[in-house]
């Protein structure tokens, strides 16, 4: 491969450059200041991660802007980075929801501003970070890495019980990791001392090798997405943090998990993904149907979109699951749609929460009254949440829905139940905040949304609206990418002879 | 061959020996106010020593003296280095603290240097009883710091069970040690080996004597069972004591480990791997689970040490004796990054306590970091850093320490055991998790009651960012640090 301009390398470096100037300059009483340095930076790296797609050649297979330093020698790891078709769109997706991020903290926090922007930059570096890390162990310090940030996100910046859940945040996800961190020592090993995924995915392993990496890797991964059973800390941390961290949270780090099964359990452990298969599904399905009932009965619009989050992450699974080209790029259709339809449903709450201080359902009513400019808009991210064709939200869950009936006509029912559950809760709450007679006097008082609250939810709206209308571009990038991946999958590495 | 005097390898031993001298008769004539120039001078001590102690990097061979009781080497010279600058952290962090207790005499400055002294003789034997003599060296002086402080009963209380059990440790160690000589007949630790290579040895008095040996490691290691002393010796003593103690003193066990056991007694290895398995997975259990309960952050760290050090033992087990040379020095490379890095964070922590205590105020409770962020977010931006990793979370450099041993744990493939110590290990490090985060909670998440601004002198506030940042550096670079201990640790082995 030809030496290039390391892109990656400036995307993930970039902001977390901002970050650390913020951290070392940047004081309350220079507020301005800071926050116009935080979007400079924000903006920037977005620019940074712009070549990385148009230089990006879909018809490619295998890694691309890649960049091999070595890093340590004993143990044998290197600074190895590279996107292929499935990473490709977290890159620029993370640049794009930190620049929304930024602007959705302008006024709300008023309190050591310098250190809330720095730790969302610093943040979106490590994110992309994990995006494009080809080298385990390189994945490994960017995976857990993201969790400093964030933890003092919700910590600091948060609501009343804010502290219970960074802290459950935290634990949750190390518990996870730190078993992946065993099953990447483990590969290291058995590969004869590479942290290199690729040839991690090449390396033929016995079966029981194969269950208990597959497990390790699941332990890491379906906390991070999150999937039933172990989803329990995502809705306190989504109520608990402040807008930005919830718009962070939803759009990017739930991708994480999702994008962990692709790059390590499927390739690496691809018989035992295949006999767990079915148990995944399952969990899936209940992670649909299940959670989308409770998400149904929520008083609390954020707890309401983080068990949206939860059920739409369920089809992500599912869809990896079915192993078939369409599955998996809907689930990653639905991923990259997810980030942008959960952001900004997390953004208009926190701008209602701006307002009125409340995230109460039953505090609100009739703000189409006071608000139409916002009504207009949260309806199109409502919709898009229901999964209405033309919107993002349309094209992951049709794909996936369309490999599930392929694979099993009763999984595709099952999960095509999401349309409906959808919509009822997505639309049951937009009508009882939004439509109605104005409910109280306080809603009475907001005012419609500012310029700045526009600019940020209007790129999100026409970033809903173009992947709904027009998704080949995405799909086609990923396409050949999917395709490597799948046939990896499709071929059984069990060493001959091995138990 | 080398010269049976060969003084060129205890020149930095004696740059300290005279070092501490002069500043214990210099000290009668600086004033009673200002023992500054006591400070100076012991920190200008250090500089030589620390320079001297490089020798042996820039050579990298193997030099005998004392007809082979002494011994010099990359791997003496990097533990030294290490050994010289967390007494020289000692000196700078307890500056103000000790002149607002009136520890800041000539004792001071000169029991640590014979505590460095010590250390250095422990890290350069190669002989029993030089080794002995290190470590008593080292205790006496460490007894002597720890009750600096009289009129303290806390401090006495702590100098006193310091002193008991320490003395007990010391002589299970002296019990084994006579054992492995009863056995062998020589004292010469190389000499050790070579007679039980040739079957010359008593086995059961070797068995015996080796088990003694690692009490009396684990007992200065701080390892469970043997770690009882751990928490209320570092609750009592003076927080700079605390620091030294916690720090430099591991350098030196480390080393007696490696020389006592890797190659002193090789051909047991199967035994003691054995025992350290035990006494790493108690270590672990103990220190992070007990640590949980603590509310007095030097106890709590007290804890966190045994855990630590539990870690250190995974690694210290791992290399397999007289199976691939480069391997072998793989692992015990990584129990000596391990060491050092935790010497530089363990520093650094106490470094913060000092920081935040002041005249009346020792800082010492967990709540008292508390806001510790909105008063000084920089001091609480370092803080973090060091919790972080203890606990092992990347990119701290305690991550690449639990990393690199775990790696070493399972090299040559491992088996279902070492697997399994693996799993408890990351299991219980996540147990530590919790107890370091609840720090960095306190620092950035409750409102702080003191407000008291922070007074720190130019001097610890260099040094503490200093300590800071490199725990991040070392994390996010281990590679020249590693490569150091790795090529050391070859070297020693003969590689």
């Amino acid at each position: 491969m030809s030496p290039s301009f390391p892109w990656l390398s400036f995307s993930i470096w970039i902001p977390i450059l901002f970050g650390c100037y913020l951290l070392a300059v940047g004081r309350d009483r220079n507020a301005s200041v800071v926050r116009a340095v935080a979007l400079v930076g924000s903006l920037v790296s977005a620019l940074a991660t712009v070549p990385v797609v148009l230089g990006f050649d879909p018809a490619r297979s295998g890694l691309q802007w890649t960049e091999k330093v070595a890093w340590i020698s004993t143990p044998t790891a290197h600074y190895y980075l590279g996107v292929d078709g499935i990473s490709l769109w977290f890159v620029p997706l993370t640049a794009f929801i930190t620049v929304i991020a930024v602007l959705a903290g302008w006024k709300a926090i008023k309190e050591r501003l310098a250190q809330y922007y720095a730790a969302f930059l610093i943040l979106s570096g490590l994110m992309i970070g994990v995006f494009c890390a080809a080298d385990g162990l390189l994945f490994f310090v960017f995976f857990e890495a993201t969790l400093i940030p964030m933890y003092l996100i919700i910590g600091v910046w948060g609501g009343p019980n804010r502290v219970y859940a960074a802290i459950k945040f935290f634990l949750y996800t190390l518990l996870g990791s730190l078993l992946m961190l065993v099953a990447l020592v483990y590969l290291y090993q058995t590969s004869g001392g590479t942290f290199d995924i690729a040839a991690w995915q090449r390396l033929p392993l016995g079966h029981t090798a194969q269950i208990l990496l597959f497990i390790a890797f699941f332990a890491a991964f379906a906390v991070k997405v999150p999937m039933w059973p172990v989803h329990t800390w995502l809705p306190d941390a989504h109520v608990e943090a402040p807008t930005a961290g919830s718009v962070v949270l939803a759009a990017i780090m739930l991708k994480l998990g999702a994008y962990g099964f692709l790059r390590f359990s499927l390739p690496i452990a691809p018989d035992a993904a295949h006999e767990l298969a079915a148990p995944v599904m399952a969990i899936s399905l209940i992670a649909v149907v299940y959670i989308g009932f409770v998400a149904l009965v929520q008083t609390d619009m954020k707890k309401l979109v983080a068990y949206s989050s939860i059920a739409h992450m369920g089809f992500v699974t599912l869809g990896f699951f079915l192993f078939s080209p369409i599955g998996v790029e809907g689930a990653l259709a639905q991923m990259i749609s997810h980030g942008f339809v959960s952001g900004a449903m997390f953004l208009c709450i926190g701008v209602m929460y701006d307002r009125l201080h409340s995230r109460n359902i039953a505090d609100y009513g009739g703000v189409v009254n006071t608000m139409p400019r916002f009504a207009a808009l949260m309806m199109l991210f409502a919709m898009a949440n229901s999964g209405l064709p033309a919107t993002s939200g349309f094209v992951g869950e049709f794909l996936v829905i369309l490999g599930a009936v392929q694979f099993d006509f009763w999984i595709g029912a099952i999960a095509a139940s999401t349309l409906v559950l959808g919509a009822a809760y997505s639309l049951w709450m937009y009508k009882r905040v939004i439509f109605g007679d104005v409910a109280n006097p306080a809603v009475a008082k907001m005012q419609d949304i500012d310029g700045r609250e526009l600019i940020a939810l209007g790129l999100l709206a026409l970033a809903v609206l173009a992947m709904g209308v027009y998704p080949a571009p995405l799909i086609d990038a990923m396409h050949v990418s999917v395709t490597d991946l799948l046939a990896q999958t499709a071929h059984s590495k069990l060493l001959v002879g091995s138990p | 061959m080398d010269p049976l005097l060969n003084f060129s390898v205890v020149f930095p031993e004696a740059i300290v020996l005279i070092g501490a001298c002069v500043i214990l008769i210099a000290d009668l004539f600086f004033s009673d106010r200002a023992h500054d120039g006591a400070y100076l001078l012991s920190l200008l001590c250090l500089v030589l020593v620390g320079a001297a102690a490089m020798q042996p990097l820039s050579d990298a061979t193997v030099e005998y003296g004392f007809g082979g009781m002494y011994l010099s080497d990359p791997m003496t010279a990097v533990l030294k280095i290490g050994a010289v600058l967390a007494t020289a952290a000692t000196f700078v962090y307890a500056k103000a603290y000790a002149r607002q207790r009136s520890m800041w005499r000539g004792e001071f400055f000169s029991l640590g240097l014979f505590a460095l002294l010590g250390i250095m003789t422990m890290i350069s034997a190669n002989n029993l009883l030089v080794i002995y003599l290190g470590l008593e060296l080292q205790s006496l002086a460490l007894y002597g710091m720890v009750a600096l402080r009289r009129d303290e009963p806390r401090a006495s209380e702590a100098a006193m069970k310091y002193f008991v059990l320490g003395s007990l440790a010391s002589g299970f160690l002296l019990y084994g040690m006579s054992m492995l000589y009863g056995a062998a007949g020589t004292l010469d630790i190389n000499g050790v080996a070579h007679r039980i290579g040739a079957g010359q040895a008593v086995n059961l008095a070797l068995v015996l004597g080796t088990i003694f040996v690692v009490a009396g490691i684990a007992f200065k290691l701080a390892a469970a069972p043997f770690h009882m002393w751990v928490p209320d010796v570092y609750q009592g003593a003076p927080t700079p004591v605390t620091l030294l103690l916690a720090s430099a003193p591991k350098l030196a066990a480390f080393a007696i480990a490696f020389r006592l056991l890797v190659e002193g007694v090789p051909q047991l290895a199967v035994d003691w791997q054995r025992m350290l398995a035990l006494i790493a997975v108690a270590s672990l259990a103990v220190g992070n689970v007990t640590a949980v309960a603590q509310t007095n952050l030097k106890r709590m760290l007290g804890y966190s040490t045994v855990g630590q050090m539990g870690f250190l033992l995974l690694a210290l087990l791992a290399g397999v004796v007289g199976g691939n040379t480069t391997i072998t020095a793989g692992a015990y490379g990584a129990a000596m990054f391990y060491v050092l890095t935790y010497a530089l964070a363990t520093a650094g922590c106490f470094g913060v306590i000092l920081l935040l205590a002041r005249e009346g105020f020792e800082a010492e409770e967990i709540a008292d970091l508390s806001g510790l962020a909105r008063r000084s977010p920089w001091y609480a931006f370092l803080m973090t850093l060091l919790m972080l990793s203890l606990a092992g979370v990347p990119p701290t450099v305690g991550f690449a320490a639990k990393f690199v041993v775990l790696q070493a744990l399972v090299s040559e493939g491992g088996s279902a055991a070492t697997w399994t110590l693996a799993v408890v290990a990351v299991l219980f490090s996540l147990v530590g998790a919790f107890y370091y985060l609840r720090v960095v909670k306190v620092m950035w998440f409750d409102e702080g009651t003191d407000t008291q601004p922070i007074v720190a002198g130019q001097d610890l506030r260099m040094a503490l960012t200093v300590n800071g940042v490199l725990v991040l550096l070392l994390g996010i670079l281990p590679q020249g640090l590693l490569a150091l201990c790795n090529g050391a640790v070859l070297r020693a082995l003969g590689g």
